[in-house]
Protein backbone atom coordinates (compact mmCIF):
# COMPACT_ATOMS: atom_id res chain seq x y z
CA UNK A 1 0.00 0.00 0.00
CA UNK A 2 1.18 3.44 -0.84
CA UNK A 3 1.16 5.85 1.60
CA UNK A 4 2.53 9.50 2.15
CA UNK A 5 3.81 9.55 -1.53
CA UNK A 6 4.12 12.76 -3.29
CA UNK A 7 1.02 11.60 -5.48
CA UNK A 8 -1.02 11.08 -2.46
CA UNK A 9 0.25 14.52 -0.81
CA UNK A 10 -0.37 16.63 -3.90
CA UNK A 11 -3.86 14.33 -4.36
CA UNK A 12 -5.27 16.55 -1.38
CA UNK A 13 -3.91 19.93 -2.24
CA UNK A 14 -5.62 19.23 -6.02
CA UNK A 15 -8.79 19.05 -3.71
CA UNK A 16 -8.51 21.95 -2.59
CA UNK A 17 -8.06 24.10 -5.82
CA UNK A 18 -10.40 26.90 -6.71
CA UNK A 19 -10.90 27.33 -2.86
CA UNK A 20 -9.65 29.65 0.00
CA UNK A 21 -8.01 28.33 3.25
CA UNK A 22 -8.99 30.73 6.11
CA UNK A 23 -6.42 31.37 9.05
CA UNK A 24 -8.31 30.62 12.51
CA UNK A 25 -7.06 31.16 15.64
CA UNK A 26 -10.12 29.09 18.03
CA UNK A 27 -12.95 26.37 17.14
CA UNK A 28 -15.37 29.00 16.59
CA UNK A 29 -13.83 31.33 14.41
CA UNK A 30 -12.97 27.50 12.17
CA UNK A 31 -16.71 26.82 12.20
CA UNK A 32 -17.73 30.22 10.76
CA UNK A 33 -14.90 29.79 8.25
CA UNK A 34 -16.26 26.32 7.40
CA UNK A 35 -19.94 27.87 7.60
CA UNK A 36 -18.79 30.40 4.95
CA UNK A 37 -17.48 27.83 2.80
CA UNK A 38 -13.80 27.92 3.31
CA UNK A 39 -11.86 24.29 1.84
CA UNK A 40 -9.43 23.81 5.02
CA UNK A 41 -8.79 26.15 7.84
CA UNK A 42 -5.39 27.25 8.91
CA UNK A 43 -5.17 26.52 12.66
CA UNK A 44 -2.75 29.35 14.74
CA UNK A 45 -2.06 30.78 18.15
CA UNK A 46 -2.08 34.29 16.56
CA UNK A 47 -3.14 35.78 13.48
CA UNK A 48 -0.19 37.12 10.77
CA UNK A 49 -1.24 41.09 12.03
CA UNK A 50 -1.61 40.36 15.53
CA UNK A 51 2.09 38.54 15.45
CA UNK A 52 3.38 41.69 13.49
CA UNK A 53 1.81 44.06 16.15
CA UNK A 54 2.74 42.08 19.53
CA UNK A 55 6.23 41.19 18.23
CA UNK A 56 7.98 37.78 20.33
CA UNK A 57 8.88 34.69 19.06
CA UNK A 58 6.20 33.08 16.97
CA UNK A 59 5.69 28.97 17.12
CA UNK A 60 3.50 26.81 16.75
CA UNK A 61 -0.30 26.30 18.17
CA UNK A 62 -0.77 24.71 21.29
CA UNK A 63 -2.32 21.00 20.38
CA UNK A 64 -4.96 21.37 22.59
CA UNK A 65 -6.23 24.63 20.20
CA UNK A 66 -5.25 22.45 16.90
CA UNK A 67 -7.29 19.47 18.54
CA UNK A 68 -10.85 22.02 19.35
CA UNK A 69 -10.65 23.02 15.85
CA UNK A 70 -9.93 19.81 14.16
CA UNK A 71 -12.78 18.40 16.05
CA UNK A 72 -15.32 21.62 15.16
CA UNK A 73 -14.99 21.23 11.23
CA UNK A 74 -15.18 18.59 8.92
CA UNK A 75 -13.30 20.24 6.52
CA UNK A 76 -9.35 19.60 6.29
CA UNK A 77 -6.88 21.28 9.05
CA UNK A 78 -3.65 23.03 8.86
CA UNK A 79 -1.70 23.86 11.06
CA UNK A 80 1.76 26.08 10.79
CA UNK A 81 5.30 25.05 11.81
CA UNK A 82 8.56 27.22 11.99
CA UNK A 83 10.78 26.83 9.20
CA UNK A 84 13.20 24.31 9.94
CA UNK A 85 11.35 22.82 12.84
CA UNK A 86 11.33 19.48 12.53
CA UNK A 87 10.32 18.71 16.05
CA UNK A 88 6.91 21.23 15.96
CA UNK A 89 6.30 19.44 12.72
CA UNK A 90 6.33 15.35 14.18
CA UNK A 91 3.88 16.98 16.78
CA UNK A 92 1.50 18.45 14.19
CA UNK A 93 1.50 15.07 11.91
CA UNK A 94 1.00 12.83 15.16
CA UNK A 95 -2.14 15.13 15.99
CA UNK A 96 -2.89 14.46 12.21
CA UNK A 97 -3.54 17.62 10.83
CA UNK A 98 -3.78 17.69 6.99
CA UNK A 99 -0.80 19.83 5.67
CA UNK A 100 1.61 21.47 7.60
CA UNK A 101 2.92 24.88 6.56
CA UNK A 102 6.08 25.34 7.49
CA UNK A 103 5.92 29.28 7.64
CA UNK A 104 7.83 32.72 7.40
CA UNK A 105 4.67 34.02 9.88
CA UNK A 106 6.38 32.40 12.32
CA UNK A 107 9.71 32.65 14.22
CA UNK A 108 12.37 30.79 12.16
CA UNK A 109 13.73 28.06 14.24
CA UNK A 110 16.83 27.20 11.44
CA UNK A 111 18.55 30.16 9.27
CA UNK A 112 20.42 27.68 6.73
CA UNK A 113 17.96 24.49 6.88
CA UNK A 114 13.95 23.80 5.55
CA UNK A 115 12.27 21.00 6.92
CA UNK A 116 13.26 17.62 4.81
CA UNK A 117 9.98 16.68 3.70
CA UNK A 118 10.01 13.72 2.16
CA UNK A 119 10.71 12.49 5.91
CA UNK A 120 6.85 13.19 6.86
CA UNK A 121 3.18 11.25 5.73
CA UNK A 122 1.78 14.72 6.20
CA UNK A 123 1.74 16.73 3.61
CA UNK A 124 3.78 20.19 3.52
CA UNK A 125 2.90 23.88 1.84
CA UNK A 126 5.62 26.25 1.99
CA UNK A 127 6.02 29.67 0.86
CA UNK A 128 8.08 31.68 -1.76
CA UNK A 129 8.98 34.82 -3.51
CA UNK A 130 10.07 33.86 -7.18
CA UNK A 131 10.77 30.22 -9.23
CA UNK A 132 13.98 29.36 -7.61
CA UNK A 133 12.43 29.33 -3.73
CA UNK A 134 9.60 27.18 -5.02
CA UNK A 135 11.58 24.49 -6.84
CA UNK A 136 14.01 24.26 -3.52
CA UNK A 137 11.20 23.47 -1.63
CA UNK A 138 9.67 21.09 -4.25
CA UNK A 139 12.87 19.91 -4.32
CA UNK A 140 12.83 18.84 -0.66
CA UNK A 141 9.61 17.15 -0.57
CA UNK A 142 7.00 19.78 -0.18
CA UNK A 143 3.47 19.39 -1.82
CA UNK A 144 2.21 22.55 -2.41
CA UNK A 145 3.69 26.72 -3.17
CA UNK A 146 2.14 29.59 -2.21
CA UNK A 147 3.49 33.03 -2.60
CA UNK A 148 4.68 34.54 0.45
CA UNK A 149 2.92 38.16 -0.18
CA UNK A 150 3.99 39.93 2.99
CA UNK A 151 1.59 38.38 5.50
CA UNK A 152 -0.34 40.56 8.17
CA UNK A 153 -0.47 43.68 5.98
CA UNK A 154 -3.57 43.37 4.00
CA UNK A 155 -1.50 45.07 1.04
CA UNK A 156 -1.64 43.12 -1.99
CA UNK A 157 1.41 44.36 -3.60
CA UNK A 158 3.83 41.58 -2.57
CA UNK A 159 1.71 38.78 -3.33
CA UNK A 160 1.33 40.10 -6.81
CA UNK A 161 4.57 40.50 -6.90
CA UNK A 162 5.86 37.29 -6.22
CA UNK A 163 2.87 35.61 -8.27
CA UNK A 164 4.53 37.62 -11.18
CA UNK A 165 7.72 36.27 -10.43
CA UNK A 166 7.21 32.94 -10.39
CA UNK A 167 4.11 33.18 -13.35
CA UNK A 168 6.88 35.06 -15.17
CA UNK A 169 10.07 32.70 -14.06
CA UNK A 170 8.12 29.62 -15.78
CA UNK A 171 6.92 31.78 -18.76
CA UNK A 172 11.02 32.08 -18.87
CA UNK A 173 11.93 28.51 -18.97
CA UNK A 174 9.75 27.05 -21.24
CA UNK A 175 11.55 29.89 -23.59
CA UNK A 176 15.20 27.72 -22.87
CA UNK A 177 16.62 25.53 -25.33
CA UNK A 178 18.11 22.08 -23.54
CA UNK A 179 21.75 23.63 -23.31
CA UNK A 180 20.43 26.53 -21.21
CA UNK A 181 18.66 24.39 -18.95
CA UNK A 182 21.84 23.67 -16.50
CA UNK A 183 22.87 27.32 -16.41
CA UNK A 184 19.85 28.61 -15.51
CA UNK A 185 19.06 25.56 -12.75
CA UNK A 186 22.12 26.85 -11.41
CA UNK A 187 21.03 30.77 -11.38
CA UNK A 188 17.93 29.74 -10.01
CA UNK A 189 19.79 27.89 -7.24
CA UNK A 190 16.77 25.02 -8.15
CA UNK A 191 17.32 21.26 -8.80
CA UNK A 192 17.85 20.87 -12.42
CA UNK A 193 15.53 17.91 -12.89
CA UNK A 194 12.49 20.03 -11.74
CA UNK A 195 13.82 22.91 -13.76
CA UNK A 196 13.46 20.61 -16.87
CA UNK A 197 10.48 19.30 -15.65
CA UNK A 198 8.58 23.05 -15.30
CA UNK A 199 10.49 23.57 -18.86
CA UNK A 200 8.73 20.63 -20.73
CA UNK A 201 5.38 21.30 -18.73
CA UNK A 202 4.82 25.19 -18.66
CA UNK A 203 3.67 24.72 -14.74
CA UNK A 204 4.67 24.04 -10.95
CA UNK A 205 4.58 20.25 -10.36
CA UNK A 206 2.25 20.84 -7.80
CA UNK A 207 -0.35 23.47 -6.80
CA UNK A 208 0.86 27.20 -6.42
CA UNK A 209 -1.99 28.51 -4.03
CA UNK A 210 -1.43 32.52 -3.17
CA UNK A 211 -0.82 34.18 0.43
CA UNK A 212 -0.02 37.12 2.11
CA UNK A 213 -2.09 40.20 1.90
CA UNK A 214 -6.03 39.51 0.29
CA UNK A 215 -8.44 41.41 2.12
CA UNK A 216 -11.09 41.19 -0.52
CA UNK A 217 -13.25 39.42 -3.30
CA UNK A 218 -10.85 41.43 -5.88
CA UNK A 219 -7.48 40.96 -4.48
CA UNK A 220 -9.03 37.46 -4.63
CA UNK A 221 -9.81 37.75 -8.14
CA UNK A 222 -6.30 39.64 -9.09
CA UNK A 223 -4.39 36.45 -7.34
CA UNK A 224 -6.37 33.85 -9.64
CA UNK A 225 -6.33 36.37 -13.01
CA UNK A 226 -2.34 36.30 -12.02
CA UNK A 227 -2.14 32.20 -11.93
CA UNK A 228 -3.23 31.39 -8.25
CA UNK A 229 -4.85 27.91 -8.03
CA UNK A 230 -6.08 28.91 -4.68
CA UNK A 231 -6.06 31.27 -2.01
CA UNK A 232 -4.85 31.92 1.61
CA UNK A 233 -6.54 34.50 3.70
CA UNK A 234 -4.90 35.06 7.17
CA UNK A 235 -5.77 37.97 9.00
CA UNK A 236 -8.05 39.77 6.20
CA UNK A 237 -11.39 37.71 6.69
CA UNK A 238 -11.02 38.17 10.86
CA UNK A 239 -9.83 41.60 10.95
CA UNK A 240 -12.73 42.94 9.17
CA UNK A 241 -15.56 44.21 10.33
CA UNK A 242 -17.93 40.94 9.46
CA UNK A 243 -15.99 37.97 9.21
CA UNK A 244 -18.56 35.63 7.82
CA UNK A 245 -19.81 38.18 4.93
CA UNK A 246 -16.02 38.88 3.85
CA UNK A 247 -15.30 35.01 3.90
CA UNK A 248 -18.43 33.91 2.26
CA UNK A 249 -17.78 36.47 -0.37
CA UNK A 250 -14.14 35.86 -0.99
CA UNK A 251 -14.87 32.04 -1.45
CA UNK A 252 -17.68 33.00 -4.26
CA UNK A 253 -14.54 35.88 -5.73
CA UNK A 254 -12.61 32.69 -6.48
CA UNK A 255 -15.05 30.19 -8.48
CA UNK A 256 -16.55 33.64 -10.28
CA UNK A 257 -12.41 35.32 -10.54
CA UNK A 258 -13.32 36.32 -14.48
CA UNK A 259 -16.97 37.09 -13.73
CA UNK A 260 -16.84 41.04 -12.93
CA UNK A 261 -20.28 41.75 -13.04
CA UNK A 262 -20.69 38.89 -10.20
CA UNK A 263 -17.50 39.92 -8.33
CA UNK A 264 -19.74 44.01 -8.11
CA UNK A 265 -22.16 42.27 -6.91
CA UNK A 266 -20.08 40.28 -3.91
CA UNK A 267 -17.96 43.33 -3.50
CA UNK A 268 -20.66 45.08 -2.22
CA UNK A 269 -21.54 46.26 1.53
CA UNK A 270 -18.95 44.02 3.16
CA UNK A 271 -18.31 46.31 5.80
CA UNK A 272 -14.47 47.15 6.50
CA UNK A 273 -11.80 45.43 5.39
CA UNK A 274 -9.04 45.06 7.48
CA UNK A 275 -6.71 48.40 7.90
CA UNK A 276 -3.45 47.11 6.91
CA UNK A 277 0.22 48.43 6.55
CA UNK A 278 1.55 49.89 3.46
CA UNK A 279 4.30 47.69 2.67
CA UNK A 280 6.27 50.21 1.33
CA UNK A 281 6.46 52.14 4.54
CA UNK A 282 8.02 48.97 6.16
CA UNK A 283 11.59 48.75 7.72
CA UNK A 284 13.16 45.69 6.02
CA UNK A 285 13.42 44.26 9.18
CA UNK A 286 9.85 44.24 9.58
CA UNK A 287 8.88 41.91 6.63
CA UNK A 288 7.83 38.36 7.14
CA UNK A 289 8.78 37.33 3.50
CA UNK A 290 12.26 37.45 3.98
CA UNK A 291 12.64 34.70 6.25
CA UNK A 292 13.74 31.58 4.19
CA UNK A 293 15.46 31.22 1.64
CA UNK B 1 -18.77 9.84 -38.23
CA UNK B 2 -19.62 10.05 -34.74
CA UNK B 3 -19.29 13.88 -32.51
CA UNK B 4 -17.06 13.02 -29.27
CA UNK B 5 -19.23 13.15 -26.19
CA UNK B 6 -18.81 16.27 -24.47
CA UNK B 7 -18.21 16.19 -20.76
CA UNK B 8 -19.37 18.84 -18.74
CA UNK B 9 -17.13 19.51 -15.23
CA UNK B 10 -18.17 21.32 -12.60
CA UNK B 11 -15.59 24.02 -12.17
CA UNK B 12 -17.01 26.03 -8.36
CA UNK B 13 -14.59 23.78 -6.75
CA UNK B 14 -12.37 21.20 -6.72
CA UNK B 15 -10.18 19.18 -8.82
CA UNK B 16 -12.05 19.60 -11.75
CA UNK B 17 -8.31 19.87 -13.80
CA UNK B 18 -7.21 16.58 -13.05
CA UNK B 19 -10.70 15.54 -14.45
CA UNK B 20 -10.10 17.60 -17.45
CA UNK B 21 -7.18 16.28 -18.14
CA UNK B 22 -8.56 12.26 -17.86
CA UNK B 23 -11.81 12.98 -20.20
CA UNK B 24 -9.47 15.45 -22.72
CA UNK B 25 -7.15 12.76 -23.10
CA UNK B 26 -10.20 9.96 -24.49
CA UNK B 27 -10.86 12.61 -27.03
CA UNK B 28 -14.07 14.17 -25.18
CA UNK B 29 -15.39 17.35 -25.64
CA UNK B 30 -14.66 18.90 -22.21
CA UNK B 31 -16.30 21.43 -20.69
CA UNK B 32 -16.23 23.91 -17.37
CA UNK B 33 -19.59 24.73 -15.97
CA UNK B 34 -20.33 27.44 -13.45
CA UNK B 35 -23.54 28.14 -14.13
CA UNK B 36 -27.19 25.70 -14.33
CA UNK B 37 -27.73 26.86 -17.64
CA UNK B 38 -24.35 24.94 -19.22
CA UNK B 39 -25.81 21.69 -18.45
CA UNK B 40 -28.14 21.31 -20.94
CA UNK B 41 -24.92 22.17 -23.23
CA UNK B 42 -23.05 18.25 -22.57
CA UNK B 43 -23.77 15.12 -22.74
CA UNK B 44 -22.63 13.68 -19.33
CA UNK B 45 -21.54 15.76 -16.31
CA UNK B 46 -18.79 15.62 -13.52
CA UNK B 47 -18.97 16.25 -9.98
CA UNK B 48 -15.00 15.99 -8.99
CA UNK B 49 -13.40 15.91 -5.79
CA UNK B 50 -13.24 18.83 -3.56
CA UNK B 51 -14.89 20.12 -0.27
CA UNK B 52 -18.67 19.34 0.04
CA UNK B 53 -19.16 22.16 2.88
CA UNK B 54 -18.03 23.95 -0.06
CA UNK B 55 -19.32 22.76 -2.64
CA UNK B 56 -22.87 22.81 -1.39
CA UNK B 57 -22.85 26.46 -0.11
CA UNK B 58 -22.08 27.15 -4.05
CA UNK B 59 -24.73 24.79 -5.74
CA UNK B 60 -27.56 26.47 -3.39
CA UNK B 61 -26.51 30.68 -4.02
CA UNK B 62 -26.03 29.47 -7.23
CA UNK B 63 -29.40 27.29 -8.29
CA UNK B 64 -27.48 24.16 -9.49
CA UNK B 65 -29.08 22.13 -6.84
CA UNK B 66 -32.91 21.47 -8.70
CA UNK B 67 -31.32 21.16 -12.19
CA UNK B 68 -28.65 18.42 -11.02
CA UNK B 69 -31.11 16.30 -9.76
CA UNK B 70 -33.30 16.28 -13.08
CA UNK B 71 -30.17 16.13 -15.17
CA UNK B 72 -30.11 12.07 -15.55
CA UNK B 73 -33.83 11.93 -16.28
CA UNK B 74 -33.02 14.27 -19.17
CA UNK B 75 -30.46 11.41 -20.49
CA UNK B 76 -27.11 13.26 -18.84
CA UNK B 77 -24.96 10.77 -17.10
CA UNK B 78 -23.88 12.13 -13.93
CA UNK B 79 -20.49 10.85 -12.70
CA UNK B 80 -19.12 12.26 -8.63
CA UNK B 81 -15.77 11.13 -7.17
CA UNK B 82 -15.36 11.53 -3.22
CA UNK B 83 -16.88 14.43 -2.71
CA UNK B 84 -18.10 14.21 -5.58
CA UNK B 85 -19.97 10.50 -4.56
CA UNK B 86 -21.09 12.53 -1.08
CA UNK B 87 -23.27 14.92 -3.01
CA UNK B 88 -24.76 12.33 -5.17
CA UNK B 89 -25.77 10.02 -2.36
CA UNK B 90 -29.15 9.38 -0.63
CA UNK B 91 -27.54 9.74 2.54
CA UNK B 92 -24.99 10.67 4.50
CA UNK B 93 -23.25 10.59 7.43
CA UNK B 94 -20.48 11.61 10.00
CA UNK B 95 -21.95 14.32 10.06
CA UNK B 96 -25.04 14.60 8.28
CA UNK B 97 -25.51 16.42 5.19
CA UNK B 98 -27.76 17.01 2.57
CA UNK B 99 -27.34 15.83 -0.59
CA UNK B 100 -28.83 15.13 -4.36
CA UNK B 101 -30.46 11.84 -3.08
CA UNK B 102 -29.45 10.67 -7.05
CA UNK B 103 -27.68 7.37 -6.09
CA UNK B 104 -29.57 5.21 -3.24
CA UNK B 105 -26.29 4.51 -0.98
CA UNK B 106 -25.52 5.41 2.11
CA UNK B 107 -21.88 7.16 2.09
CA UNK B 108 -20.07 8.06 4.76
CA UNK B 109 -17.49 10.70 5.14
CA UNK B 110 -13.88 10.57 6.10
CA UNK B 111 -14.52 7.04 7.01
CA UNK B 112 -10.95 6.02 5.90
CA UNK B 113 -9.44 8.66 8.01
CA UNK B 114 -7.26 11.85 7.59
CA UNK B 115 -4.32 12.94 5.30
CA UNK B 116 -2.35 11.02 7.31
CA UNK B 117 -3.80 7.71 6.29
CA UNK B 118 -4.84 8.65 2.51
CA UNK B 119 -3.50 5.85 0.24
CA UNK B 120 -2.91 4.23 -3.40
CA UNK B 121 -3.65 0.25 -3.82
CA UNK B 122 -4.17 -1.26 -6.65
CA UNK B 123 -7.24 -2.84 -7.51
CA UNK B 124 -10.42 -4.31 -10.23
CA UNK B 125 -13.05 -2.75 -12.03
CA UNK B 126 -15.97 -4.53 -13.34
CA UNK B 127 -17.35 -2.69 -16.62
CA UNK B 128 -20.79 -2.31 -16.10
CA UNK B 129 -23.81 -5.26 -17.01
CA UNK B 130 -21.06 -7.87 -15.60
CA UNK B 131 -18.57 -6.71 -18.18
CA UNK B 132 -14.83 -7.07 -18.40
CA UNK B 133 -12.59 -7.39 -14.98
CA UNK B 134 -9.85 -3.85 -15.69
CA UNK B 135 -7.05 -3.74 -13.54
CA UNK B 136 -6.06 -0.19 -12.05
CA UNK B 137 -5.52 1.90 -8.60
CA UNK B 138 -7.31 3.55 -6.18
CA UNK B 139 -6.19 6.53 -4.75
CA UNK B 140 -7.89 7.79 -1.56
CA UNK B 141 -7.46 10.80 -0.22
CA UNK B 142 -9.46 11.59 2.89
CA UNK B 143 -12.13 8.99 1.71
CA UNK B 144 -15.59 8.68 2.32
CA UNK B 145 -16.96 5.30 2.80
CA UNK B 146 -20.04 3.61 0.90
CA UNK B 147 -21.70 1.76 4.13
CA UNK B 148 -24.61 0.39 2.15
CA UNK B 149 -26.06 0.13 -1.34
CA UNK B 150 -30.10 -0.19 -2.50
CA UNK B 151 -31.18 -2.64 -4.73
CA UNK B 152 -30.36 -1.25 -7.76
CA UNK B 153 -27.29 -0.56 -7.61
CA UNK B 154 -24.68 -2.63 -9.34
CA UNK B 155 -20.90 -2.41 -7.61
CA UNK B 156 -18.44 -2.18 -9.93
CA UNK B 157 -15.58 -2.24 -7.44
CA UNK B 158 -14.49 -3.45 -4.58
CA UNK B 159 -11.94 -2.47 -1.67
CA UNK B 160 -11.65 -4.98 1.44
CA UNK B 161 -15.50 -5.36 2.28
CA UNK B 162 -16.63 -1.95 0.67
CA UNK B 163 -18.01 -0.66 -2.54
CA UNK B 164 -15.95 1.70 -3.79
CA UNK B 165 -17.64 2.49 -7.83
CA UNK B 166 -21.43 1.96 -7.76
CA UNK B 167 -23.69 2.68 -10.87
CA UNK B 168 -27.35 3.12 -10.85
CA UNK B 169 -29.03 4.10 -13.97
CA UNK B 170 -27.29 7.07 -15.61
CA UNK B 171 -25.45 7.88 -12.28
CA UNK B 172 -22.07 6.94 -11.21
CA UNK B 173 -20.06 7.26 -8.21
CA UNK B 174 -16.33 6.48 -6.60
CA UNK B 175 -15.13 7.01 -3.60
CA UNK B 176 -11.70 7.07 -5.18
CA UNK B 177 -10.09 9.25 -7.61
CA UNK B 178 -9.96 7.33 -10.77
CA UNK B 179 -8.76 11.58 -11.92
CA UNK B 180 -5.85 10.98 -10.53
CA UNK B 181 -4.67 7.50 -12.15
CA UNK B 182 -3.28 7.73 -15.76
CA UNK B 183 -5.09 4.62 -17.18
CA UNK B 184 -8.63 6.53 -18.16
CA UNK B 185 -10.21 3.05 -17.06
CA UNK B 186 -12.95 4.85 -15.04
CA UNK B 187 -13.47 8.10 -17.16
CA UNK B 188 -13.73 4.99 -20.45
CA UNK B 189 -16.58 3.82 -18.82
CA UNK B 190 -18.09 7.04 -17.89
CA UNK B 191 -18.15 7.90 -21.64
CA UNK B 192 -19.40 4.71 -22.61
CA UNK B 193 -22.32 5.44 -20.55
CA UNK B 194 -22.55 9.10 -21.85
CA UNK B 195 -22.56 7.38 -25.34
CA UNK B 196 -25.32 5.21 -24.20
CA UNK B 197 -27.64 7.62 -22.58
CA UNK B 198 -27.24 9.56 -25.88
CA UNK B 199 -28.25 7.06 -28.23
CA UNK B 200 -31.64 6.76 -26.57
CA UNK B 201 -31.96 10.40 -25.14
CA UNK B 202 -34.37 12.44 -27.48
CA UNK B 203 -32.63 14.77 -29.93
CA UNK B 204 -29.68 13.60 -28.05
CA UNK B 205 -27.39 12.49 -31.23
CA UNK B 206 -26.93 15.44 -33.32
CA UNK B 207 -23.51 14.01 -34.84
CA UNK B 208 -24.58 10.93 -37.19
CA UNK B 209 -27.48 11.13 -37.78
Amino acid sequence: MEIGSLRVKTGLAEMLKGGVVMDVTNAEQAKIAADAGAVSVMALERVPADIRRDGGVARMADPTKIKGIMKAVSIPVMAKARIGHFAEAQILEALGVDFVDESEVLTPADEHYHIDKFAFKVPFVCGCRNLGEALRRIGEGAAMIRTKGEAGSGDIVEAVRHMRAVVGGIRELTQLRPEQMMAKAKELGAPYELVRWVAENGKLPVPNFSAGGIATPADASLMMQLGAESVFVGSGIFKSTDPPKRAEAIVKAVTYYQDADKLAVLSAGLGDAMRGLEVSKLKEEELLQTRGW
Amino acid sequence: MTKPVSIGVLALQGDCAAHAKAFGALGCDVREIRRPAEIAESDGLVIPGGETTTLIKLLRAEGFWDVLIRAPGTGRPIFGTCAGLILLAKKVVDPVQESLGLLPVVVRRNAYGRQVDSFVVPGQVRMPGGGELKETEFVFIRAPRIDAVGPSVEVLARHEDAPVLVRSGWVLGASFHPELTTDGIVAGLFVALVEEAREVRPGGNGGNR
